[in-house]
């Protein structure tokens, strides 16, 4: 089977599975737009201040959104020892963590786009700049899906993956936080800065992240 | 050559010898029950021969594979059933032996001759995995590893959860997959139940010492130090 082949089909099983549980949809959605409203009431409904801090509103939100949607990635594999499935089954582990990724970063783009349009809804966002905007996006989840899946094999089966995970990653994602929230400020008008930079330093960590899971990915499935 | 051949493998757990000098030879053909008590290392001894462990110390070579070099090339040829289903709780039946069927390269064919071998019924073809009873759970695991027919089997506790009808297939599984040329461990406690079905006995008992008996002929022994 080609490197594609089995890409899809670990991509297509992780895809089938969220469609069947919902977990993105009915959990970590909702959970996401909790958030942005509950910043709103903490700062006041201010519009002024909402308005100026959405894009770092945003990124705090679609990161903590993330956390769970890797959770449930990881999960997939440890419930009823799925891993060991994977690992003898022949599949090569760089597919492996492609497919998860891909399927990963599918369900925390569609969140994305649902929190974006809660954030214009709630935060009375605008966007001067939809191409950069969306190509931010684009290479910002890219980094947190490949960063999520790499992690998420990190920590494997452990038992307290679930408290550990967001303090490994979310140190890991602080850069994607920083160069995606002064891209977003570009694109939406609230910063004056060069969004265009920021998302090639996006771009630059997804890649760097797709390309050590896919080196890696093997050894911490191996080892964990 | 042996299907199985183990001298003074060393496996640790952490930092836990969960086999601390095992040795054993099963050649093609031959089955063989693992008996002894929880915690003895039978499972451990299976995981290792399905190359899921990887050996500290000894020599370990398992369908002319050695573990120490290449533990993937092992992986592809065993059916591995532990005491988890490996399977996907969201899918269904036929999902779940579709996609490990496709990750293992094994035609729908064969998939299909795996499931009725297993007597699956159809009507749980569609139905959710987080469904099934333990018994249908077992079935459909033992399907998996079928559709690949393996070379070498590694059953932990095969017989658990299933009614008389399932074990009644476990046993012909064992049986035919030895007369086919196949290798078979089977770690059990049932000893009444695989007795009549196996060749051989290996004993690991106490976790510091194994001994070995035989029903038909010499084989090989198991030490745990």
């Amino acid at each position: 089977m080609s490197i594609l082949s089995e890409v899809r089909l670990i991509m297509g099983k992780d895809l089938r599975i969220e469609r069947r549980s919902k977990i993105a949809l009915n959990q970590v959605a909702p959970f996401a737009i909790l958030i942005v409203v509950l910043f709103g009431f903490a700062l006041n409904a201010d519009r002024a201040a909402l308005t100026t801090f959405t894009p770092g509103l945003y990124w705090v939100t679609v990161l903590l959104a993330s956390i769970l949607a890797v959770h449930r990635s990881v999960a997939i594999e440890a419930g009823e020892g799925a891993r060991e499935g994977l690992l003898l089954s022949g599949l090569r582990p760089a597919s492996i963590f492609l497919g998860k990724a891909t399927a990963l970063i599918s369900q925390i783009f569609l969140v994305s786009i649902v929190l974006l349009g809660a954030v214009v809804i709630f935060y009375d966002a605008r966007v001067d700049d939809a191409v950069l905007l969306v190509t931010s996006l684009v290479s910002a989840v890219v980094g947190v899906g490949a960063a999520g899946t790499l992690y998420g094999a990190l920590l494997g089966a452990q038992r307290a993956r679930e408290t550990v995970l967001p303090i490994l990653l979310l140190p890991v994602l602080a850069p994607v936080l920083i160069a995606a929230t002064r891209a977003f400020g570009d694109a939406m008008g609230t910063v004056a800065t060069d969004g265009w930079a920021w998302t090639a330093l996006l771009a630059s960590f997804a890649a760097i992240y797709v390309a050590m899971g896919v080196v890696s990915h093997g050894v911490l499935m191996e080892e964990n | 050559m042996a299907v199985v051949a183990l001298s003074d493998v060393v496996v640790l757990l952490g930092r836990f010898p969960a086999l601390a000098g095992a040795t054993l030879s099963v050649e093609a053909g031959q089955s063989v029950l693992l008996q002894g008590a929880n915690g003895a290392g039978k499972s451990t001894l299976l995981r290792l021969c399905a190359g899921l462990l990887r050996p500290e110390n000894g020599t370990a070579t398992v369908l002319g594979s050695d573990l120490f070099k290449d533990r993937r090339a092992v992986r592809q040829k065993v059916g591995y059933v532990g005491h988890l289903s490996m399977l996907y709780d969201d899918l269904s039946v036929a999902e779940n032996l579709r996609f490990w069927a496709n990750a293992a390269g094994v035609s729908e064919k064969q998939e299909r001759a795996a499931a009725e071998r297993m007597a699956i019924d159809g009507r749980l073809f569609d139905v959710p995995v987080k469904a099934l009873s333990a018994g249908q759970r077992r079935r459909t695991a033992l399907a998996v590893a079928a559709a690949r027919r393996p070379s070498l089997w590694l059953l932990d506790e095969p017989h658990a959860g299933l009614d008389q009808a399932g074990r009644d297939i476990v046993d012909e599984l064992i049986t035919d997959a030895a007369a086919a040329g196949g290798a078979v461990l089977v770690a059990s406690h049932e000893l009444d139940r695989v007795a009549p079905v196996v060749d051989r006995f290996v004993t690991i008992a106490g976790g510091l010492a194994i001994e070995q008996s035989q029903t038909q002929q010499a084989g090989g022994h198991v030490d745990l130090v």
